[in-house]
């Protein structure tokens, strides 16, 4: 298309689409904007709506006051731990799972394919696995945040897709030379697919490092509370929705500015991380759409 | 590796016994060097698999348990909309009650409140978060620096990656009574508003932050799309004397239909559920008349209130309501365009 001749009309589009782009960005990336600015500013000009592109009343306190808070570091550690074990063992059912749906001959693959894709269609609801749960004795304990969303189905088509497009006859000579399936796919496959790995991973991670209602139904103890439910408890105040009763969060509810450090704070690692890792993610999302 | 002598010898002592000859069918990787050799068990039975594939089937085992404990039991749990329910009992419940707690809901005004709500809130979400990436891809297609597009589609899609208790803490702080939205009312003369609390605003609240948040992550697919088009497409249109809109109109728009189809589905499939996270961390008891929608609902008897029957009925009928969605838009969308998800 860049060889059409560029009419007038073609010009003035040309502007157009240039305005409403830029007004797409400063809509996408404004209300990060604002929320340094209030980070970094005095409540007093918070409270008087004077804050909005820059910091007014520069100070660093609102930082070293969340910071000091020894729940906010438990917390924020305790989203680690999930996120690692969590992505750990959806990684480690979701490979397996795929490996085998990629054996086109394997006996009952469709069936086994099936039972992952209903559960696309009915979810059993919040209910019933909410009572499962409970009833486990999972309740309070990580297990409840890593294990009831151990695979995700979509992960787990793009896995397979992944898989069935590798060359069969490496396998076809590993087999020959005597490895089994497990030294097959430890020392064959896996080593070939890093880049889906990798993906996987990183789709996991962030899933489980920005989940925050599976904690909300099963956890209640604040020292198990991952830092997504601390900044919750925060700004629930604001909505006049029920608190979960943190000490810190009902003292400062009001205080727009420690919300607005806490915001910074749970978000900062995402956005340092977010440009070395986006293209990943768009790969993977474009081999999970060829195969549906 | 432990196990390979084992089946090797599994292997040889069958050899020689059987009364046919298997090849393997096509796809199978051959376990042995020797071609010639014999089984006992018929192929295609699921004796020959089980013993040919044996350690592909011990993979499943884990991801099969997850699925039948995590995803299986809670559906047979359902049953518990038709069976009384005790705290520390059964999770199917004790005995049966029949559709009591599907006449109570069919009976409750709150119900239909919150299914009403629901569908309204799905059905804005549909009309704006459904056309909104098709036309920001188009858009984006037209910008022609590399470097340019790459920028603009790494900003868009950034909302993507935030968790939603983040983007409820943005909304809320951009709507604040001192937050820049009042800022800008206050500059045109209007009165500071308390946005969040008030029910005849939350559905623009949760329109206009979902479309912030999804519609830049949403173009991708199209995007991709749009790189497949035949160049050669357009150079004919031209040929034909088809200016700019007509171009997009004839060959850009059929080009993208069937990712627009696809997505359409998925799409109506989560229409019934529906941004309940978000609603879950915005709406309050005073917005409830315009927030609360079934997943909320039933979230609230269930968890707060611990009428588990009377939930897990409300929660089963929208799950039915959710599989109608996504069977008959996947059945209309065969029949139409002659493809769909399976």
């Amino acid at each position: 298309m860049v060889t059409t001749v560029k009419s007038r009309g073609y010009r003035v589009f040309q502007g157009i689409n240039a305005v409403i782009l830029t007004g797409v960005v400063i809509v996408t990336l404004y209300p990060f904007v604002n929320i340094i600015a209030r980070s970094f500013s005095d409540e007093r000009h918070i409270v008087a709506g004077q804050v909005n592109f820059f910091p007014r009343g520069f100070n660093v306190k609102t930082y070293q006051l969340v910071v000091s808070d020894p729940m906010f570091w438990t917390n924020y550690r305790n989203t680690v731990v999930y996120t690692v074990v969590a992505t750990a063992i959806a990684m480690v059912l979701t490979t397996c799972y795929a490996y085998v749906l990629s054996k086109k001959h394997l006996k009952g693959r469709t069936g086994l394919i099936w039972v992952a894709i209903f559960t696309m269609i009915f979810s059993g609801g919040l209910i019933p696995q909410y009572v499962l749960v409970n009833s486990l004795g999972l309740t309070n304990s990580i297990w409840a945040i890593v294990l009831p969303n151990a695979i995700s189905v979509f992960n787990l088509l793009v896995m397979k897709a992944f898989f069935e497009g590798l060359p069969r006859d490496l396998e076809e000579a590993a087999a020959i030379d005597g490895l089994n399936t497990y030294g097959i796919l430890w020392r064959i496959v896996l080593p070939l697919s890093k880049a889906v790995i990798a993906t996987m991973v990183l789709f996991y991670a962030v899933s489980f490092w920005n989940s925050w209602f599976t904690a909300f139904l099963y956890l209640n103890e604040q020292d198990l509370f991952p830092v997504t439910i601390y900044l919750r408890n925060l700004i629930a105040g604001a909505t006049g929705a029920e608190s979960a009763g943190a000490a810190l969060s009902e003292v400062s509810a009001a205080a727009a500015n420690i919300q607005a450090v806490t915001i910074m704070l749970t978000v900062l690692p995402i956005l340092a991380v977010y440009p070395f890792v986006q293209r990943y993610f768009v790969s993977g999302v474009m081999l999970g759409a060829v195969k549906g | 590796m432990a196990t390979e002598p084992a089946s090797r010898s599994e292997a040889m002592s069958t050899r020689g016994m059987s009364t046919t000859l298997d090849d393997p069918p096509p796809g199978t990787r051959p376990a042995r060097p020797d071609p010639g050799r014999r089984r006992r068990a018929k192929p295609g039975t699921w004796r020959h698999a089980l013993r040919r594939d044996w350690q592909l089937y011990s993979l499943v085992i884990l991801p099969l348990l997850f699925f039948l404990i995590f995803r299986y039991a809670p559906m047979l749990g359902n049953v518990i909309a038709f069976r009384r329910f005790e705290p520390g009992g059964s999770i199917f419940g004790e005995s049966w009650v029949g559709l009591r707690y599907v006449e109570m809901f069919l009976s409750d005004p709150t119900f239909w409140t919150v299914f009403s709500n629901t569908l309204i809130l799905g059905g804005l979400t549909l009309l704006f978060c459904f056309p909104l990436p098709i036309v920001l891809a188009l858009l984006l297609n037209e910008v022609r620096s590399r470097r340019m597009k790459r920028f603009l589609q790494s900003v868009s899609y950034l909302p993507h990656f935030l968790s939603m208790v983040i983007v409820a803490a943005l909304v809320m702080q951009m709507l604040a009574i001192d937050g820049p939205i009042n800022q800008i009312v206050k500059a045109f003369g209007g009165e500071a508003t308390p946005f969040i609390q008030k029910a005849e605003w939350f559905r623009t609240i949760f329109v206009s932050s979902e479309v912030w948040q999804t519609v830049g992550w949403g173009t991708i697919l199209y995007l991709a799309a749009l790189t497949t088009i035949d160049e050669q497409l357009y150079e004919a249109a031209r040929m034909d004397g088809a200016g700019r809109w007509r171009q997009i109109w004839h060959v850009t728009l059929p080009g993208i239909r069937p990712t627009a189809v696809t997505l359409l589905i998925l799409n109506l499939g989560t229409f019934m559920a529906t941004g309940f996270e978000k609603v879950l961390l915005l709406y309050n008891p005073l917005t409830y008349p315009t927030a609360d929608v079934i997943t909320t609902y039933l979230y609230r008897m269930g968890v707060e209130s611990s009428s588990m029957s009377y939930a897990a009925a409300i929660g089963l009928f929208e799950a039915l309501v959710g599989v109608v969605l996504i069977v008959s838009a996947n059945f209309i969308s065969r029949r139409t365009v002659g493809t769909g998800l399976w």
